[in-house]
């Protein structure tokens, strides 16, 4: 097991966000957090990245307890984040925003500049534009091309298909693959049930800070219930 | 009149130089950091008074001095980042303003108690306070020496900031300090390592100042940090290139003014600083908020 979240709560100020909220992710999975706008997607993705500590409970990264640890010692441990608003450095051309986490990186691996380029190859023609400069899109394989140049063993991808259009969806299903292939494990949030039936194998419902559900995707799937109740606005 | 103009030009420029030195490690502090640190004219006078005594212990070795005594100040740059500053971040800026000029109140307090609250007469330094005739009239080679100091300072600041990764990451920290931490970037100490670094241009400045201020006073701190916040108001706060533009034209200003209208001097630096606000609130190369 990769990551072992247990009951962990976490807080906005005074708003309770996460509540005993648990969940696991094994090597090589791909898993998604499923649920509607607002129901605790991105705080469980920033909680396991440290970006908002929870207040208890525990994070278990590698079989090491890692609840508390700052974001550069999650990085440094092997772990990547996409934010869902990408966070590209604005002042950082295309190359620099790729090179720079190569850089910062502890970890070696398959990613390099050929190879994200390889996958996406509009980044390619872009290698010299701020970041500032660049549309949606070429922010979104930016941000994903970013995380994957860490070469970490677990990456967090927040709303990766989300404001894609269809037909880029479908290729970010292929891009999904091939990254498995590269044995990355995932853990995703996202909101598109049928991309995540796509490339993910298992999945839990979140709601209002809670995990209400659990399963493999075809089970989600296949209760219509569930994504009435949860997942369907 | 144009001997006269050109002289007036060029001690404008050195003022300027001068301003610009210590306006650069407030800027980069503030760009990078985003505190506003009024210490900084505090670090400027340590660097001085610490360049003074080292010159009296080693045989008027002014270079060596220059090396040492900002050196020294970075010291306790470090201890007012590590120790203090590095509490006020998340609570709201006058926090960070009040703790910055509480430690002005306390440098200038400590300087009188260990050299004394009196004027210290810098010394002349043999090899540095001659001059040399410009179109017939005589301009201290000194002055010519800082008018060369400070572009060579924008450029190598330039160079670190986009020509080096070390700079590609305080460019990335300085936008987005989360994102930089969530790649691997250890921000509390890369602020301290910017921090460090601003404090040793301030005190470089100071440093650079003994031969040419003449007299060290506790309170020399003071007049440089209110022409360094004036200038990196007009230049736009944070912006490096707005920060030695800035230094120019108040360098250049007050100069003109102390020459032909003396009674308007200070008058003409603040009205400068008024339009540009008026005209481009974000100052000349600020980015609009």
């Amino acid at each position: 097991m990769i990551l072992q979240v247990q009951s962990i709560n976490t807080y906005y100020g005074t708003s309770h966000i996460l509540q005993d909220v648990s969940f696991q992710v094994e090597s090589g999975e791909v898993v998604a957090l499923l649920g509607r706008n607002g129901v605790g997607k991105t705080t469980t993705l920033r909680s396991v990245m440290g970006l908002t500590p929870p207040r208890s409970g525990s994070i278990r990264f590698k079989d090491m307890e890692v609840m508390g640890k700052a974001p550069y010692a999650m990085s440094w441990l092997g772990l990547a984040y996409m934010p869902d608003d990408l966070r590209i450095f604005p002042d950082l051309t295309c190359e620099e925003n790729l090179e720079i986490t190569r850089r910062l990186s502890r970890h070696s691996g398959y990613w390099n500049r050929e190879r994200v380029e390889a996958l996406f190859p509009v980044l390619r023609g872009r290698r010299k534009q701020k970041g500032l400069n660049l549309s949606g899109g070429e922010k979104k394989m930016l941000g994903l091309g970013r995380a994957l140049m860490a070469n970490p063993e677990l990456i967090l991808l927040d709303e990766p298909s989300e404001g894609l259009a269809p037909l880029v969806v479908r290729s970010l299903v292929g891009v999904i693959d091939e990254i498995r292939e590269r044995e990355m494990t995932i853990l995703m949030a996202d909101q598109n049930l049928k991309f995540c039936r796509r490339v993910c194998d298992r999945g839990y419902i979140i709601e209002r800070g809670s995990i209400l559900h659990q399963g493999t995707m075809e089970a989600i799937w296949g209760d219509e219930e569930v994504i009435k109740k949860y997942l369907v606005l | 009149m144009l001997e006269s103009i050109v002289h007036v030009c060029l001690a404008g420029l050195s003022t300027g130089m001068f301003i610009w030195l210590v306006a650069s490690g407030l800027t980069l502090i503030f760009g990078v950091l985003g505190v506003l640190n009024f210490a900084h004219g505090s670090f400027y006078m340590l660097g001085a008074y610490f360049c003074y005594t080292l010159l009296g212990l080693m045989g008027d070795n002014f270079w060596l001095g220059l090396l040492l005594g900002p050196l020294c100040v970075c010291v306790v740059g470090f201890v007012v980042e590590r120790y203090f500053l590095r509490y006020v971040y998340p609570l709201a800026l006058p926090y960070q303003l009040l703790l910055t000029f509480a430690f002005v109140l306390l440098f200038d307090d400590l300087v009188k108690v260990v050299w004394g609250a009196g004027s210290i007469g810098s010394p002349t330094l043999p090899g540095l306070s001659g001059s040399i005739p410009i179109l017939g009239r005589n301009f201290p080679v000194y002055s010519l020496f800082i008018i060369g100091v400070g572009p060579l300072v924008a450029i190598g600041m330039w160079a670190l900031l986009e020509k080096t990764w070390w700079g590609r990451i305080i460019r990335a920290a300085s936008s987005d300090r989360e994102m930089a931490s969530a790649i691997g970037v250890r921000v509390p100490a890369l602020f301290t390592a910017v921090f460090i670094f601003g404090t040793w241009l301030g005190a470089m400045g100071g440093g650079l100042a003994v031969p040419y201020v003449g007299l060290l006073t506790p309170g020399m701190g003071e007049s440089i940090i209110i022409d360094a916040f004036v200038v990196a108001v007009i230049g736009g706060l944070g912006s490096l290139k707005g920060a030695f533009l800035g230094a120019l034209i108040i360098g250049l200003l007050s100069s003109f003014g102390t020459r032909f209208i003396p009674t308007f001097d200070m008058f003409l630096t603040f009205i400068l600083m008024a339009a540009v606000l008026l005209w481009r609130p974000q100052g000349l190369f600020g980015e609009a908020a």
